[in-house]
Formats: structure tokens, C-alpha cells, sequence
């Protein structure tokens, strides 16, 4: 397969998203524009500009007309897709770190860091579909764990909210009354920073990566670990094929260390395993610099990779692909 | 549209510029219920001649489904810096790297591949020729990792093993016994000493000086024998425990013909007040 290599973005890539019928990729990085390209050609689309500071996620709604993007610039941004012009901005006073939308996509949650004395915090939005009526408060707000909260996302009908993040705890709490529901098990859970977290296609069970070079893979109600796929460097990012039982696990050392090894030693690679039998399959290389971005298409034939070389490099599988045996 | 019309040679070479005009047109049957189409076409070649061509094409009709939203979202106008974008910017490039799905070998398929490779080495014609375990290509002698089976195995004088194994000089140089010199090639697998002299040491080139005053070093010895050629490897014997020098060493030529140069010469030379004497370190057959 030949690649399409996306260079919108000066500074390293956070996270992508494809919207729900695949036609679309959106790529949040550093450099404070999130992007949105056609998926099929690669072409830009358009770029959302209002962000004065790194956006760390985004979310784009099931009919593909609103996107959310969180920032280091202490706000959240919802916009109209197909326009770039800005709706709402809700304002923070902590850099926010996570987004999501729920389900039905009257709700969104976010995380925001801990800054300045200021507990880490989940918080719940309404999304009004009339703007007018669109407010800042919050519905919901949820604190309790140390350190940032990475990722966080809505469990099964909306009914919880899990969440992830540096203190390698994975939390699910009712998303009601903010009540903590269940606790990963320090035992057979992550041993280090969480720093990636995505559902399957059906969301009956998710994967997390993390910096103990693992990922690992949950029963999204039950909260029990299902697998492990374990791998010689820190996962930044993982996800589920919706079209196969694959995963895919992408990382590299630390940024830090880059410069000081050469591109072979990183393993800058997005390796691909066996949902089912943990067992790695292969890998695809290309950035030259650890991945921090993995998504699947919906359609499960294509995938997008976003590092910290700045690049999205887009992926359609080769036939031989979907004939793999192991 | 009939069959062929009907005309005359005549008019063709009257109407030469209007080949349209002459040659019948295209014509296209179906496409039937089976999706067959036939299409004949005719053609002239540079000679002129004519030539019927019969196309049978089979028409498939695939169905592709496609999402209407999509289809509404391709024709989307370019909004924040995608509009100002001019066409030598470039922010889409198809890689020129053909990636693929790297697969992971099972361990059992690795090591056979690496097996493979190895034998691939070995069926290289090279200049590398060892002469322990007579490998081509794969290593010089000195760095010959069967060094101490060879003794006991394949090289020719391995069944002669030297008594005086012990007291290899530089080996185990303590002992002080008889001193004379076995190449390692002879040395037994007893000898594990060996093992720690992995440095070039087996050329054959090699000769011995003996009756060297006690403060002789490998500098001295150096520029003695620097004028008849090139040197690879000067080793002067010291005792391990008191640290003097033996009074003998070793040096080995890169070049015969200068070893024999410096035989010549340097035997019965007065060197520090002593008269040195030089000969072969493996004295063989052949050489005497």
C-alpha cells in the first residue's frame, strides 16, 4: 500500500477521528488548528481556527454537522463541520484535555487538567440543537482522581461515563449522579499512564494503551480484562478494526528521546495483533517519530496514524490484508 | 446501421484524406441479457489495408452504495486555510514508498531464514579463507570461532599435541618452564587460556626473537624490525608475576619475503649488549 501523507500540521499530531460514514478525517495537533480532510483522496478540507493553544481531542457528532475539540488553551470549541465557523466555546479555567459526545450527541464530556492548585475534572455539557439556548453550565462535574484524565468516553446508553489517565486507573461512574462505579483492579490493570482509550465498533468492550507497553482490552460494563498485547515500547495510541479481530497498537520511546537513537531503534511502527489470540501479526512502518494517533475507518479498510513527526499518513490495506492468517 | 456498405477500391483512393468516409462505422451489438456487447470496428493500417476488429465485451454492473451524505459533503466549499491554499503548497502527497503489513515471523521461521543467510555467505566467492576451519567468506583466521575445536578436530596437527601445553608462552607465562613457543593452532582444548588471545596471532609469517635484554619493549622491537616490512603483531613475552621481560618474543610479518629479510639480517645481531637470535617461530619441514 502507498500511503497518503497529510502535512497540515507544523507540530505533533494528538489525535484523529474519522466521522461516522468514513468520508472524513479530522486531525487535532499541537499547532492550535484542527484539520478536516477527505479520507478517500486525502484532500484538506478545512481547517477550525479559534484555538490559542494545543488541541489535545476532538469528537464529531453521528450526523457528521458538529465537531468538538478541546484545548490547552483552556476552552472547548464547537463548530459547525461543513462551515469551520465557531458555535459555542465553553471556557474553562484549567486546560481541557479530553471530548466526547454522547450518544444521541445531546451531551458531551470533558476532562480538564489539573492547573494552578485545581483538582483534574470530568464534566458533563448539554449540546442544545437550538444555539440560542446553548449554555456554559455544567451538568454534571465529577472530580476525584490525581493527575490529568487523557481519555474519557460515554459507556453503553449513555448510563456511564469511564475515564482514564495518568494515575493508570481506568474509572466508570455513573453518569447520572457522578458516583464512582467501578475501579480497574491495580493488579492486572495498567501499571503506568494511561494515554489511549477507544471503543470497539459495537461498544461492547474498549482498549486502553499505556506508557508500561501494554494495551489491554475491557469489558465495558463488567470492567474485566479481557486481553493483553504487550510490546517492547510506551503505547500512545491504540484501536479496535471494526472489520476484523485485529488491534492496532502504536507508540515509540519517549518524544524526548528521539534525537537521541536512530529511526530503526524506535519502533515507530503501528503494529497490528490478533484481537483474540494477543498475537502480533505486523507492522506498518513509516513515521519517523512516535505515533500518537491510531484510527480504524469505519469501513475497517483503511487506517490513519497521526505522530509526532507532524504527518497523518492514511493507509488503505493491500487484498492480502483481509486473507491473513495466523 | 446495416452490414458492410457497399463501395469501390476506386473511391477509397479517390477520398484518401477521408478515412471516416470510407471505412464503415463502428458498430455496436448489445449489450444482451448475459451482458455481452459486441463491438466491430474497422481500422486501416499505414499500408492501408483494412482490418475488421471484433470486440466481445462482457457489461457487469456493479453496485456500489455509497453514502448520500458523503456524496452532499464532496462538493463542500474550502473553508479556513484550505481556501487560501495555492496548488505548489502540497499538504497531500501519495508516499513514494511502497509500505507494507510487515509480518512478524513465528521464532521457528526466523531462525531458519538466518540459517539461510548464513549459507548464503558461505557460498559467496570471497577472498576470506580461513585457514582453521577452511570457511570462505565468512571470517578471517584469527577471528575463527572454532579457534580451540579446530585443535582437536580439523586442522591438520591437531592429533600432535605439544606436552609442554602448559607452559605456552603468553598464556600462561608464569610457570617460566621451557619456553618454547606452541602456535596456538597446536594449542590442545585443554588450553583455555586461548580463549583470551583472540588478537591476530596465527599468521604463519610469525618469527621468533630470542635472547632480548630484560628492558627490551614492543617500541624498541618496533623500530628494529619496522625497516624490513610491515609488522602485524609484535608480542614480547613478560612474566606475569614479577613482570619482566622473558627475553624473548614474537613477531609476525605481513609479507614472507620481509620475514625472511629480517632472518637473514637480524640473526646474530648485537643488540643491548646481547646477541640476538632469530629464526621461525613454527619451525616446520619446510622452512629449515
Amino acid at each position: 500500500m502507498r500511503p497518503i501523507l497529510l502535512k497540515g500540521h507544523e507540530r505533533p499530531l494528538t489525535f484523529l477521528k474519522y466521522n461516522r460514514d468514513g468520508d472524513l478525517l479530522f486531525s487535532c495537533a499541537k499547532d492550535h488548528t484542527p484539520t478536516v480532510w477527505y479520507a478517500s483522496n486525502g484532500e484538506r478540507l478545512g481547517t477550525y481556527k479559534g484555538h490559542n493553544g494545543a488541541v489535545w481531542c476532538c469528537d464529531v457528532s453521528r450526523d457528521s454537522t458538529r465537531l468538538v475539540t478541546s484545548s490547552a488553551d483552556q476552552t472547548v470549541k464547537l463548530w459547525d463541520c461543513e462551515t469551520g465557523v465557531q458555535l459555542h466555546s465553553f471556557n474553562f479555567d484549567a486546560p481541557a484535555r479530553a471530548v466526547s459526545f454522547a450518544e444521541g450527541d445531546k451531551m458531551v464530556v470533558i476532562t480538564t487538567d489539573p492547573f494552578m492548585e485545581q483538582q483534574s475534572a470530568i464534566h458533563v455539557k448539554r449540546i442544545e440543537s437550538d444555539r440560542s439556548l446553548q449554555s456554559s453550565e455544567d451538568v454534571l462535574t465529577i472530580t476525584g482522581p490525581q493527575g490529568r484524565i487523557n481519555r474519557a468516553m460515554w459507556g453503553p446508553l449513555n448510563k456511564t461515563i469511564i475515564s482514564a489517565g495518568e494515575d493508570a486507573t481506568i474509572r466508570i461512574w455513573d453518569a447520572e449522579t457522578g458516583k464512582l462505579l467501578k475501579e480497574s483492579d491495580p493488579e492486572t490493570g495498567h501499571q503506568k499512564v494511561i494515554t489511549a482509550m477507544a471503543k470497539s465498533a459495537d461498544g461492547s468492550h474498549f482498549i486502553t494503551g499505556s506508557h508500561d507497553k501494554s494495551a489491554k482490552l475491557w469489558d465495558i460494563r463488567t470492567l474485566q480484562m479481557l486481553k493483553t498485547y504487550t510490546t517492547e515500547r510506551p503505547v500512545n495510541a491504540a484501536a479496535i478494526s471494526p472489520l476484523l479481530d485485529h488491534v492496532v497498537i502504536g507508540g515509540g520511546q519517549e518524544a524526548s528521546q528521539v534525537t537521541m537513537t536512530s529511526t530503526r531503534a524506535g519502533k515507530f511502527e503501528a503494529k497490528f495483533f490478533h484481537k483474540i489470540f494477543e498475537e502480533e501479526i505486523g507492522g506498518v512502518k513509516g513515521h519517523f517519530g512516535p505515533i500518537n494517533a491510531l484510527v480504524f475507518n469505519p469501513d475497517g479498510r483503511s487506517f490513519s496514524s497521526g505522530g509526532e513527526d507532524g504527518y497523518v499518513r492514511v493507509h488503505f490495506f493491500d487484498s492480502d490484508y483481509y486473507h491473513i492468517k495466523v | 446501421m446495416g452490414g458492410i456498405r457497399d463501395f469501390r477500391w476506386g473511391d477509397a483512393a479517390e477520398e484518401d484524406d477521408g478515412i471516416e468516409g470510407v471505412l464503415p462505422p463502428t458498430q455496436v451489438i448489445g449489450p444482451d441479457e448475459k451482458g455481452i456487447k459486441i463491438i466491430i470496428e474497422w481500422r486501416k493500417d499505414d499500408e492501408g489495408k483494412r482490418t475488421k476488429v471484433t470486440k466481445t465485451v462482457r457489461v457487469k454492473k456493479q453496485v456500489k452504495k455509497l453514502n448520500p451524505a458523503a456524496i452532499r459533503r464532496r462538493s463542500l466549499k474550502k473553508f479556513g486555510d484550505a481556501l487560501s491554499q495555492n496548488a505548489s503548497e502540497n499538504r497531500t502527497v501519495v508516499s513514494t514508498e511502497e509500505i507494507f503489513l510487515e509480518r512478524t515471523r513465528p521464532a521457528g521461521a526466523k531462525q531458519e531464514a538466518e540459517k539461510g543467510a548464513d549459507l548464503a555467505l558461505l557460498g559467496n566467492a570471497s577472498l576470506i579463507v580461513c585457514r582453521t576451519c577452511g570457511k570462505k567468506g565468512d571470517h578471517w583466521t584469527s577471528k575463527c570461532p572454532f579457534k580451540e575445536l579446530a585443535a582437536s578436530k580439523n586442522f591438520p596437527g591437531a592429533g600432535e599435541k605439544p606436552p609442554t601445553d602448559e607452559d605456552v608462552p603468553g598464556m600462561s607465562g608464569g610457570a617460566g618452564g621451557k619456553g618454547s613457543y606452541v602456535p596456538p593452532s597446536m594449542r590442545g582444548a585443554k588450553g583455555n587460556e586461548g580463549e583470551s588471545m583472540k588478537r591476530p596471532g596465527r599468521d604463519d609469517n610469525s618469527i621468533r626473537v630470542t635472547n632480548l635484554s630484560e628492558d627490551t619493549r614492543e617500541q624498541d622491537l618496533q623500530e628494529l624490525f619496522r625497516p624490513f616490512g610491515n609488522i602485524s603483531r609484535i608480542y614480547v613475552a613478560f612474566d606475569r608475576e614479577t613482570g619482566l621481560s622473558r627475553g624473548f618474543a614474537f613477531i609476525n610479518f605481513v609479507n614472507r619475503d620481509d620475514a625472511i629479510r629480517a632472518i637473514n639480517k637480524l640473526d646474530g645481531y648485537g643488540y643491548d649488549n646481547l646477541i640476538l637470535r632469530v629464526e621461525w617461530a613454527t619451525p616446520r619441514a619446510d622452512r629449515s
